[in-house]
This record gives C-alpha cells, structure tokens and sequence, in this order.
C-alpha cells in the first residue's frame, strides 16, 4: 500500500515540471507539450483520489480531460500550422502584433 | 515491492519530463513525452485503473503525440532559435518557483491522507470497464454528449483553420 501523498507529491511534480517547460520554452509546439504534462499531473490526482475513495468518478474526468486535451491539440496545432504558413516560424518571442 | 514500483515510474517520468523540457531537439522532446505518458500509464495500472491506462497509451502516447510529431515534421523543426526576450530563462523559473509555493501548500495540507488501494481493499472490480460505462452513460450521460461536441468543434475547426486558400490571414 503506497501512500496517496507519494502520488500527490508526484502529481504536482510533473505539474511543476509542465509549468516551468511552458514558461521556458519559446517553441509554440513545446509550449503545448508543457500543457499537456500539467495536464497529465492533474490527471494523476484524480485517479490517485478515485483509488483511495474507491469512487470510479475519478476515472471518468480523467476520460473528459483526455477528450478536452485532444481537442486542444488539435486546435492548437492547426494554429501553428496556420502560424508557421503565415510566417514561417512557431517561435513566439515573433508573434508580439495583434494584427498582420 | 508495490514501492519499488511506484519509484521506478515515479524517475522514469520526473526525469524524462525534466529532460523535455531542456531537449533542444522538438523531435526528441515529443518521444521524452511518450516516455512519460507511458510511464504514467503504469502508475495508473498500479492504482487499479486498466480502463485509463489503455485510454493513456492509445490516445495519448499513440494518438496525441503522433499529432505532434507529424506537425514538427511537417514544419520541419530542427533547432530552436534564440528570442528577444532577454530576460525570459530567469524570469521564467522565477515565476515556476513561486508556483511551486500554493502547490506544495495544497500537497501538504492533504498530508494526513490514506492509501491507495484503502486498508479495507476497495470495492470489489473497482476500475473495471463494466464500471466505467454504467457511469458513462447514466450519471455523465450529459458530459459525455458535451465531449463528443467538443471533439466534432475540433475537428471542423482544425480543417477550416488549415484549409488552404479561403482562409485570408494576412493577404
């Protein structure tokens, strides 16, 4: 039997790992890959919690998260494909104008 | 032995997650993050729970990040340049430092917690796909339907943001 805090202290690690790449990186693409982490080390919690109550509820947002990212993954890659068409680099210290 | 367990996906995923984050290379970023994926489909096989380990491996280390890496192919992404902003480096792990403060609060606050699985063994089939659907599709019926909007919103949006020609971004 493994403490739930061992997976609530590794949840938030990866949630601060995730953090940190979002900030740190200027690649649009790895931007999103940091948000996906966090969003892996949300995920873990619930699932950590829903073992502990023994509620299968947990698993299921889990289910909406994962819905939710692909998502957003989709979404966010067709914009920096649209970005990179129009102009020709996914850095985002260039992207500072709110109009072309 | 369950602890050895626990520790081993716990490194596996801190460092490959540490090393994404560093990995000047976006190609190898992308397969650092299905190293993590994979080793957090583990944690979650641990904690009972088949039906979102399965769901982890497919969609994400299988689906979501084949995603990525076929847009840093498509774009043809080697190295990352340098940016403007001088200050970013510092100021950004400044800025995950004081995150790191509410989180470890929160972390702390839960410190009294139980374990996983609970002394008493949990209930019986906990985590089983028979479960899983019943929830699915009597108490998160309504979720469930706002999800698969969701994904047909993503979908059009992706092929309409993509589609060459109509679009009229900066023309």
């Amino acid at each position: 039997m493994i403490p739930v805090t061992y997976y609530l202290v590794l949840s938030a690690v990866l949630f601060l790992v995730g953090a940190t790449g979002v900030l740190i990186r200027r690649n649009a693409i790895i931007v999103l890959m940091g948000i996906e982490l966090m969003l892996n080390g949300a995920n873990l919690s619930f699932v950590a919690f829903a073992r502990q109550f023994g509620m299968v509820d947990g698993h299921i947002y889990v289910f909406l998260v994962i819905t939710v990212a692909a998502a957003e993954v989709a979404i966010g890659l067709a914009l920096v494909i649209l970005l990179f068409r129009n102009r020709g680099t996914v850095n985002i210290d260039e992207v500072r104008s709110l109009r072309w | 032995m369950e602890l050895y367990f626990f520790l081993f996906f716990a490194i596996v995923a801190v460092a490959s997650s540490v090393a994404m984050i560093l990995q000047r290379n976006p190609i190898y970023c992308v397969l650092l993050l299905i190293m993590v994926m994979i080793s957090i489909a583990g944690l979650y096989l641990m904690l009972d729970a088949q039906f979102v380990a399965i769901i982890q491996i497919v969609v994400y280390a299988g689906a979501i990040m084949v995603l990525f890496l076929f847009v840093i192919m498509l774009l043809n992404l080697s190295r990352e340049e340098g940016g403007v902003f001088r200050i970013q480096k510092p100021l950004a792990v400044l800025l995950a430092a004081l995150l790191f403060l509410p989180v470890a609060a929160m972390v702390m606050s839960y410190a009294g917690g139980g374990t996983t699985p609970p002394a008493d063994g949990g209930g019986a089939g906990f985590g089983e796909v028979e479960q899983i659907g019943t929830l699915l599709f009597t108490k998160y019926l309504l979720p469930v339907e706002i999800a698969a909007v969701l994904l047909l919103i993503a979908i059009v949006g992706a092929v309409v943001l993509t589609r060459k020609g109509t679009v009229s971004v900066g023309e």
